[in-house]
C-alpha cells in the first residue's frame, strides 16, 4: 500500500469579490493530522472541500495520495432508513466484500451507535447524527480524513472519544484534516490558523488571475 | 465501478418507488394518470367515437404531465443532503450516477403508467389496436421523458422553486415526445414510433452529460 499523503500548494480561494485566503501551503504525511483553526467564515469549509477535490481553488494545487473521506455539516444518510441500513449502504458503496452489513454500527461501535440501528436516521439527534457520520467516515477505511467540525454537537464525553477515534486513526497510518472553531486536544497535532493567510481587503485585487500575490 | 453502482441503483429504486418521508413514491403519477382519463369523459361527454379519436392524445398529455410530478425529488434531496459529494470522493462519475437514476426513474414511473394504459384505454373507449400502439410509443418514449426529467431535475437543484421552474423546462423539451406519441396513432402515423424512438435515444444519450455538468456547477 502507497503511503498516503495530501499536500496543498499555494492555495488561493475566492469567493465572489473576496480573497478568502491565498499562499497556503502545507503537507501531511501517514500518521500526521492538522487543525485549520480560525473564526466563523474565514474559509475553514471552503479549504476542506478544497482539499477534498469538490472545488476548484482560485489558485495552487492539491496533491492527494490515498482515498478521502469526508464529514460536513451534511449527514449523507437518508432519513427514512433506520440507521444501520443507511450505514450498510455505504458499506455496499464501498466494495465491502465482507458480511458486515449493519455490523458497521454493533461491530465495533465506537460511536455508540449500537441502540441506534433500528432508528431511523430522522429521529436522531444532534450529537447523534454527528456521531453517524463519523461511523461512516470510519467504515469507509480511507486514509485520508478530512473532517469539518467535527465536535459540533458532542459532548464532552463523545468529543474526547471523537478525538481518540481520529487519533488512533493516526496512529494506525492514517492522516486527518479537522477544520474546528473547539480547541483540539489530540496529538500529534498541527495547527495552521487561516488568520495568517488573510490578505487585507486592498491586497484582493493585487492576487491577479493568476493567483501571484504581488 | 458497475459493482459498486449496483447498491445505488436499489436505493434509488427503492426510494422512488416507494418514497420517502412527506415525499410521494411511484403512486402519485400513477393515480395522476389514471385520474386524467378518469375525468376526460365528464368534461366531453361519453360519446365513445369522439373519446375513442381523441382519447390517445389525452394518454399521452397525462403521461406527460405524470413525469413531471417527481422532478422535485429526483435529484434535489440527494445534491442537498450531500449524497453527489461523498459519490464523488468515492471517484463515481455523476454521469453514471444520472445514467443509474434515469433506469430507476423509469421503472418506477414509466413502467407503472404502462401497467396502467389498458385501464385508462378502457375508460377512453380505445380499441385493441389502438391500446398496441399507446403500449408501444409508452415503451420507446418513457426513457425520453425520464431521461428529460433527470436532467431538469439536476439542473435545477438547489435552486429556490426549483419545482415550480423544473416543470416549465420539462415541458418543451418533451414536446418532441408528445407530438411523435400521439401522432403515432394517426391512421398512417406508424412513423412516428420510429422518431419516438429517435428522440428517446437523443434525450438519454445527453441527458447523463448534461445533468453531471449541472451537478458539479452547482459545488462551486
Amino acid at each position: 500500500m502507497i503511503a498516503p499523503s495530501l499536500a496543498a500548494r499555494d492555495l488561493a480561494c475566492r469567493r465572489g469579490d473576496r480573497v478568502l485566503f491565498r499562499a497556503l501551503s502545507f503537507a501531511l504525511g501517514p500518521g500526521e493530522a492538522l487543525h485549520l483553526a480560525g473564526a466563523n467564515g474565514i474559509g475553514k469549509s471552503s479549504l476542506i472541500r478544497i482539499l477534498a477535490g469538490l472545488m476548484r481553488a482560485w489558485h495552487g494545487s492539491v496533491a492527494r495520495e490515498g482515498r478521502v473521506a469526508l464529514v460536513d455539516e451534511r449527514l449523507a444518510l437518508d432519513g427514512h432508513v433506520p440507521l444501520g441500513r443507511a450505514l450498510a449502504f455505504w458499506r455496499a458503496v464501498d466494495g465491502a466484500d465482507d458480511a458486515l452489513g449493519e455490523g458497521v454500527v454493533g461491530g465495533e461501535d465506537r460511536f455508540g451507535l449500537a441502540d441506534l440501528r433500528d432508528v431511523p436516521v430522522r429521529y436522531l439527534s444532534t450529537g447523534q447524527r454527528k456521531r453517524a457520520a463519523l461511523a461512516r467516515l470510519a467504515a469507509s477505511e480511507a486514509p485520508i480524513w478530512l473532517l469539518d467540525e467535527p465536535l459540533n454537537g458532542l459532548d464532552s464525553a463523545w468529543a474526547a472519544q471523537a478525538q481518540a477515534a481520529i487519533a488512533a486513526h493516526c496512529a494506525g497510518g492514517g492522516l486527518a484534516v479537522i477544520a474546528s472553531h473547539q480547541p483540539l486536544a489530540l496529538l500529534p497535532l498541527r495547527t495552521l490558523a487561516l488568520a495568517d493567510f488573510v490578505p487585507p481587503p486592498e491586497a484582493w485585487d493585487d492576487v491577479d488571475d493568476a493567483g501571484e500575490a504581488a | 465501478m458497475s459493482a459498486r453502482l449496483w447498491p445505488i441503483f436499489r436505493r434509488d429504486l427503492g426510494l422512488l418507488l416507494r418514497g420517502a418521508q412527506g415525499r410521494g413514491g411511484a403512486a402519485l403519477p400513477l393515480l395522476f394518470f389514471l385520474a386524467v382519463a378518469m375525468l376526460y369523459p365528464f368534461a366531453v361527454g361519453p360519446d365513445a367515437r369522439l373519446l375513442a379519436r381523441t382519447g390517445a392524445g389525452v394518454i399521452w398529455v397525462a403521461a406527460l404531465l405524470a413525469a413531471i410530478l417527481p422532478l422535485d425529488r429526483l435529484v434535489e434531496p440527494d445534491v442537498e443532503a450531500g449524497l453527489f459529494d461523498q459519490w464523488a470522493l468515492r471517484g463515481l462519475s455523476e454521469e453514471a450516477l444520472l445514467l443509474v437514476r434515469i433506469a430507476a426513474h423509469w421503472i418506477s414511473f414509466g413502467v407503472p403508467l404502462m401497467l396502467a394504459a389498458p385501464v385508462s384505454a378502457t375508460l377512453l373507449s380505445l380499441d385493441g389496436a389502438q391500446l398496441w400502439t399507446v403500449e408501444l410509443g409508452l415503451l420507446l418514449g418513457t426513457p425520453g421523458l425520464a431521461a428529460i426529467g433527470v436532467t431538469i431535475a439536476a439542473l435545477t437543484a438547489g435552486l429556490r422553486a426549483g419545482a415550480a421552474l423544473g416543470g416549465l423546462l420539462a415541458i418543451p423539451l418533451a414536446v418532441p415526445l408528445l407530438i411523435f406519441g400521439a401522432g403515432s396513432l394517426q391512421p398512417g402515423g406508424e412513423g412516428g414510433l420510429a422518431l419516438l424512438a429517435a428522440c428517446s435515444l437523443v434525450a438519454l444519450a445527453l441527458a447523463p452529460f448534461a445533468g453531471g455538468a449541472a451537478i458539479r456547477a452547482g459545488r462551486e
